[in-house]
């Protein structure tokens, strides 16, 4: 499978087959040209669209979304939405918003604790055990207790409206585990026995010479992570009764479906106060999104190339 | 690099003295690495607790449950609950949606992603390149309630959608609560979502193309259309092949469509979108039939597993990888 080894791409060398060389190009080739361009400004305005409707809509006035007047730019536009949002029902919004920064951030923190030290034992070829762990380890991928065991299980376990209840179930993601194990794979291992003749043992390996050299999985497994939990609803909904420990998410579930008992003017809301949640939500989102982007790209690659 | 790895380990096995017994070799092995036997600990108590334990849990499928009481049910062993939802209708209502869904879902999905990661490795401007694919990755990393809450928002009767057939002369469709539009919004949202994330393993592959068989493709006299089809499309066929028969194999499982299914169904729209996750979660969490729900969930998640270790064997004999 050396073919998919991926190494640090020379650009130009990928590009080859289309230089910018002066050779005539035919006529085909150049309307392909302006075709794909076409095409490809079509497929950023379809995915950007919705996002761009959502953030005008959350600026409309009041009176022009009951007139149905939306559209890409926002009739009377004003921010009395936004101010309405994080202030009504004494800030619940913000109480909501603040739970999920610190479901988040503890649960980022304590996946990739547990990840690691995970996925760095079983990067060892030489460890026995492992013909034991592998296996065990990825069958839960494919199979699993499903909904209902897992739900009688948390309830069993007295964790339901905890925080725990909602960050235990996904503490530990296999398939993160495995990219992480296939980048400490990759560490070459005269490093890792340098540090040991230097009178380091497995932990002070492990923790001075192998993480630090992970930073970029790490990186990466962190924003996974994070998002993850950022994303999290269903979580919420089975086990988190207690509207004071609702996450934003759970919270923007019971307003978008509409009709639920806990928010009696649910239904009535409308669309830009609706909008106006998704966006203060999806922002953090979108604002790290564009800088960490490279870092999610090299984690799937990971997965892809088989070791 | 990896090959000169288990080169020197196979050599190191050979010095091993086969005098060793396989608990004596494990026990050097522990005094060796005991702490990363240590490190392996807690995550294994984990996987037990909360992978291992709700597997077993699973027994519920064939023994009674009381709330509160043991998680591995009480009294006999029955195959009643079974009985139960064979019989069902609207469990093979939500079986057929599955397939149905996840079937359409991949039709349209698998072809559009490759053409345009094709599309994707023809742009020479790598500012350009680079742009459409970050805007294009994004909807990946959108939770699904804002997805559906945009959905929802895009077409609602004022919506931009509505207002669209409203100015076309058409009549407004409300169509989130009709059945019939289910699965095109199913289908359509789910493209707009995995559609630049889905061509990541693609262009992988390409830029690990060797940029030679380009170089005498061209001094072949080979137009670029041809050298797509004859150099690139073959040299990612692995990928392409190993992508399809995973997807194949996931058919069944209703995982990754149960959050969006959720959000958008209602009742009037059951006869087309409800799906076995969906019915498990009803049954189950809302109407309280845990052993029902149980049985219903463990025959999908059996099917799947099934279906998944066929898809991996026809994965290892066609395209020569796998996933264990």
């Amino acid at each position: 499978m050396s073919k998919n080894e991926i190494s640090a791409p020379d650009l130009k060398e990928i590009h080859i087959h289309n230089p910018k060389n002066k050779i005539k190009e035919s006529t085909g080739y150049r309307v392909f040209t302006v075709v794909n361009t076409i095409i490809m400004i079509l497929v950023s305005f379809a995915t950007l669209y919705p996002f761009l409707y959502l953030i005008s809509q959350s600026f409309t006035s009041e009176q022009a979304i009951i007139a149905g007047h939306t559209g890409l730019i926002p009739e009377g536009f004003n921010i009395k939405t936004y101010i309405y949002v994080i202030t009504r029902y004494d800030c619940e919004f913000l109480k909501y918003y603040l739970n999920t920064i610190i479901y988040t951030l503890i649960g980022t923190i304590l996946s990739l604790f547990f990840s690691s030290i995970l996925a760095y034992p079983l990067s060892k070829p030489n460890l026995k055990v492992n013909r034991i762990m592998s296996p065990f380890i990825i069958f839960t991928m494919y199979f699993g207790g499903g909904l209902i065991a897992n739900y009688v299980l948390v309830l069993k376990l007295g964790l339901k409206n905890s925080m725990w209840g909602f960050i235990l179930p996904m503490l530990i993601s296999t398939y993160y585990v495995i990219l992480m194990r296939s980048f400490f794979m990759s560490i070459p291992k005269d490093l890792e026995e340098a540090g040991e003749i230097d009178g380091l043992n497995k932990f002070g390996v492990f923790w001075k010479i192998a993480l630090p050299l992970s930073k970029p999985i790490i990186a990466t497994m962190a924003l996974f992570y994070a998002v993850m939990y950022w994303n999290n609803w269903f979580n919420a909904k089975l086990y988190l009764q207690d509207k004071a420990k609702w996450p934003v998410a759970y919270f923007l579930q019971t307003i978008i479906r509409g009709g639920g008992a806990s928010d009696p003017d649910a239904t009535q809301m409308s669309a830009n106060i609706k909008s106006c949640a998704m966006v203060l939500t999806v922002l953090p989102i979108i604002c790290v999104y564009p800088f960490v982007q490279k870092f999610y790209v090299q984690g799937m690659m990971l997965g892809g190339v088989k070791e | 690099m990896s090959k000169k790895e288990t080169f020197q380990e196979q050599s190191l096995q050979e010095w091993t003295p086969r005098e060793l017994t396989l608990g004596q070799r494990l026990g050097k092995d522990l005094r060796i690495n005991w702490q990363l036997y240590v490190m392996f600990l807690f995550p294994i108590i984990y996987y037990i607790i909360f992978r291992y334990i709700p597997m077993f849990g699973n027994i519920l499928a064939f023994r009674k449950y009381n709330a509160g009481g043991s998680i591995f049910g009480t009294g006999p062993v029955t195959l009643k609950y079974f009985k139960q939802f064979i019989t069902a209708k609207p469990f093979w209502q939500a079986f057929s949606n599955t397939l149905i869904l996840n079937g359409l879902y991949l039709l349209f999905r698998f072809p559009l992603t490759l053409i345009f990661a094709l599309l994707l490795n023809e742009i020479r401007n790598l500012h350009w390149k680079k742009f459409v694919q970050t805007v294009s990755y994004l909807p990946h990393f959108i939770s699904m309630v804002i997805v559906c809450g945009m959905i929802k928002e895009l077409l609602s009767t004022h919506g931009p959608i509505n207002d669209l057939i409203a100015q076309l002369g058409g009549e407004k469709i409300s169509f989130i609560s009709r059945a019939e539009w289910f699965r095109t919004i199913f289908v359509t949202s789910g493209v707009w979502q995995s559609l630049g994330w889905g061509t990541i393993l693609y262009l992988a592959a390409m830029t690990g193309i060797n940029p030679s068989l380009y170089e005498a493709a061209t001094v072949d006299g080979a137009s670029h259309f041809q050298q797509v089809l004859h150099v690139t499309i073959p040299c990612i066929l692995p990928t392409i092949a190993t992508l399809l028969i995973l997807d194949i194999g996931g058919l069944v499982g209703s995982g990754g469509a149960f959050e969006k299914v959720y959000l958008l169904y209602s009742p009037q729209t059951y006869e087309t979108s409800d799906i076995v996750s969906t019915y498990v979660f009803r049954m189950g969490v809302e109407s309280g039939s845990i052993n029902f729900a149980t049985a219903v969930g463990l025959f999908e998640g059996i099917i799947n597993l099934i279906l998944l270790t066929c898809a991996n064997f026809v994965s290892k004999k066609v395209a020569k990888t796998s996933l264990w």
